[in-house]
């Protein structure tokens, strides 16, 4: 099969500086269109267009990177990623409806309490590696989930209900049009693909680097893996956080039914199906993931089932992913044979 | 808040132990994979949800039993209880074959990267629940009463029932076999050889792929045999069950140590009856929330399990 990824990087290393940024600048104003293309043939057939764009589409693009941090990158595999998604929505939900606190004021308190659950989490568990840190990152979602179903102070089975809508900037944000909502969500997007840009070419995303290659080496050569590693999950933790309250600001209500192990494994299966470590095949991955099932939403009854076909026959073909990470090797043999011409 | 705890202390003792082996037989799917492949069998809970089907097709379609209809003679009723147990023990254990086949064969071979294959087998469990799901409907399904439920004994006031009973036996039995099996046998050995180093058992001449298809099928007859006692004491089926089912039984595979035979059993049987009786003190809403408790505890001050060797430093 061919590699986007390879052709995708020749292109970029070939252009010059005006044709990246007409490149990036067309690529945006496309994405940034998409909530005018609802009547053509992306139209999803039940749910309307602009409301999936936003749920799932942006949401599961957002949380994917979130989550590559922790998988992709640092190579901690979390099963109970939907845990930080549920305490930022609760935050909002709780916050939003018992005191007069807005969406973007409760934004960083959310962020905050995401990272704080993400702390608590890791500093027992990070000592542990593979398929333990799998189970107990699962059991933590799970206690999550249930703690809220048993709380009845937060609603209980039930949940929360009325969590009021972000104030407009300028703008009303709206139940019926969703275009502003997916327009606030690119930003966030955007913005994150920033930060993890910034930090991957940095001290940290060398780390989280060193880590996912050989723990021990990286430890033996200096590297504070047990550090590192915190802030890995706790990055990813205040960027599922930072989901949840959008999430719940936007649907106004919000159930444990909504934080079930079912969202953890998808926002999982979106990493690994674009491409565990490289943000733009997690992007595509949480993209197609996203959007698939809400399109094939007419065939009501097969609809996960052709999903779970989809994990099955793709993960058998690339394992590695649509827009697999970038091979270091391969850029050595790059470099090797091209001074040897 | 203890008083139910000590009321019906020996009555929670003996379901708990049932339950228990229950466990103890789900987790030998998840611990035999683990010890040859050193991955999650993730399509193993919906191996025991087929195996407990099959033994409600059986009764209600090949037997024709009901509650309204005469039970059976002692004589048919062994026949009956035979036939249920082969039926699902055969089922998962074919399901666990294709599972390996489908969801893990082509990428063990292909790649190092140890996520894709848990992805391929979460997917490919999502397509045997939604399977029985459309077949069978959503709603849960009642299974005729196969064994009665009639108190043998009753000691300090606890009914010890038929049911439980040959639940503990047959678990027991089916254990002790296991156990003997990968002791002495050409094939346990093979699959020791092969969870111990995979290289060198390759270099003796041992056949990787036929061990570990063998060892699927083997945990599948297990997981299959669990569906079986499961529906004979709790008498319903859903094609989601096997989600908390699996989930405890892999809880438990881990206290006792992941790999490790003798360390699922134990951990089986603490967990069923630790379950049992936090569900008396604190209610049945909160037991996912102990068992979890309970298994990060162990895992901070025993990070192998209690039974387990060092395989915690396995990489994702």
């Amino acid at each position: 099969m061919i590699n986007l990824r390879d052709k995708g990087a020749e292109f970029w290393e070939r252009s010059n500086r005006p044709v990246r940024v007409l490149t990036v600048f067309a690529i945006m104003a496309v994405v940034a269109a998409l909530p005018y293309a609802g009547n053509t043939f992306l139209q999803t057939p039940v749910a309307a267009f602009d409301a999936v764009l936003v749920y799932p589409m942006g949401m599961f693009i957002l949380m994917a990177l979130g989550l590559n941090v922790v998988v992709g990158k640092s190579g901690m595999l979390d099963l109970g990623y939907v845990a930080f998604f549920a305490v930022g929505a609760y935050t909002m939900a709780i916050l939003g409806t018992r005191t007069g606190l807005n969406t973007w004021e409760i934004m960083p308190i959310g962020i905050a309490a995401a990272m704080f659950a993400g702390v608590l989490l890791a500093i027992p568990t990070l000592r542990l590696r593979g398929d333990y840190l799998a189970i107990v990152t699962l059991g933590f979602g799970e206690i999550v989930r249930v703690s809220a179903l048993n709380t009845e102070a937060i609603g209980g089975a039930l949940g929360i209900a009325g969590v009021p809508f972000p104030p407009g900037l300028g703008f009303e944000y709206q139940l019926l049009d969703q275009k502003y909502f997916y327009w606030t969500i690119l930003v966030m997007i955007l913005l994150v693909i920033w930060v993890i840009r910034r930090l991957t070419v940095r001290r940290p995303g060398r780390a989280w680097e060193s880590i996912r290659q050989d723990e021990d080496a990286a430890e033996l050569m200096g590297v504070s893996t047990y550090k590192y590693k915190i802030w890995a999950f706790v990055f990813g933790a205040a960027i599922g956080g930072g989901a949840g309250v959008f999430y719940a600001s936007r649907s106004m209500v919000i159930a444990p039914d909504n934080f079930t192990l079912n969202t953890s494994i998808l926002i999982l299966a979106c990493v690994v199906f674009g491409g565990m470590g490289n943000i733009w095949g997690v992007i595509v991955g949480a993209t197609i993931l996203g959007y698939l099932p809400d399109r094939f939403r007419f065939l009501s009854d097969a609809r996960l089932l052709l999903f779970g076909l989809v994990l099955v026959v793709f993960m058998n073909l690339r394992p590695e992913g649509i827009l697999p990470r970038k091979k270091r090797e391969k850029a050595i043999v790059k470099k090797g044979s091209g001074a040897s011409l | 808040m203890f008083d139910a705890l000590i009321d019906q202390f020996w009555s929670l003792t003996f379901s708990g132990i049932a339950l228990g082996f229950i466990y103890v037989l789900i987790a030998m799917g998840y611990t035999m994979v683990y010890g040859v492949l050193r991955m999650i069998n993730f399509a193993n809970s919906e191996i025991f949800m087929v195996g407990a089907f099959a033994t409600v097709m059986v009764s209600k379609y090949v037997f024709k039993l009901s509650n309204d209809a005469i039970p059976p003679s002692s004589f048919k009723l062994f026949f009956v209880i035979l036939c249920c147990l082969l039926a699902s023990m055969l089922a998962s254990a074919l399901l666990a074959f294709l599972v390996e086949l489908v969801a893990y064969r082509h990428l063990r071979n292909r790649t190092t990267n140890r996520i894709a294959p848990l992805i391929s087998a979460i997917g490919i469990g999502i397509v045997i629940s939604e399977i029985v799901r459309i077949l069978t409907g959503a709603r849960t399904q009642f299974s005729p009463n196969i064994v009665p439920k009639k108190t043998l004994a009753t000691f300090q006031g606890a009914e010890i029932r038929l049911d439980n009973t040959l639940t503990i036996v047959a678990g027991l039995i089916l254990f002790i076999v296991l156990d003997r099996f990968i002791k002495y046998s050409r094939l346990g050995k093979g699959i020791r050889a092969v969870s111990m180093d995979e290289d060198s058992a390759k270099l003796m001449g041992v056949n990787l792929n036929r061990v570990i298809s063998l060892t699927f099928i083997i945990g599948g007859l297990m997981t299959g045999a669990a569906g079986f006692f499961y529906v004979n004491v709790y008498e319903n089926v859903k094609f989601n069950m096997g989600f908390s089912l699996g989930l405890a039984a892999f809880t438990a595979a881990v206290i006792g140590g992941i790999g490790n035979i003798r360390g699922a059993f134990f951990g089986g049987i603490s967990l069923g009856l630790v379950e049992i009786y936090a569900s008396a003190v604190i209610g049945t809403q909160w037991k996912p929330v102990t068992v979890f408790i309970i298994l990060i505890l162990i895992l901070l001050f025993k990070p192998n399990g209690i039974f387990g060797e060092a395989i915690q430093r396995t990489r994702v």
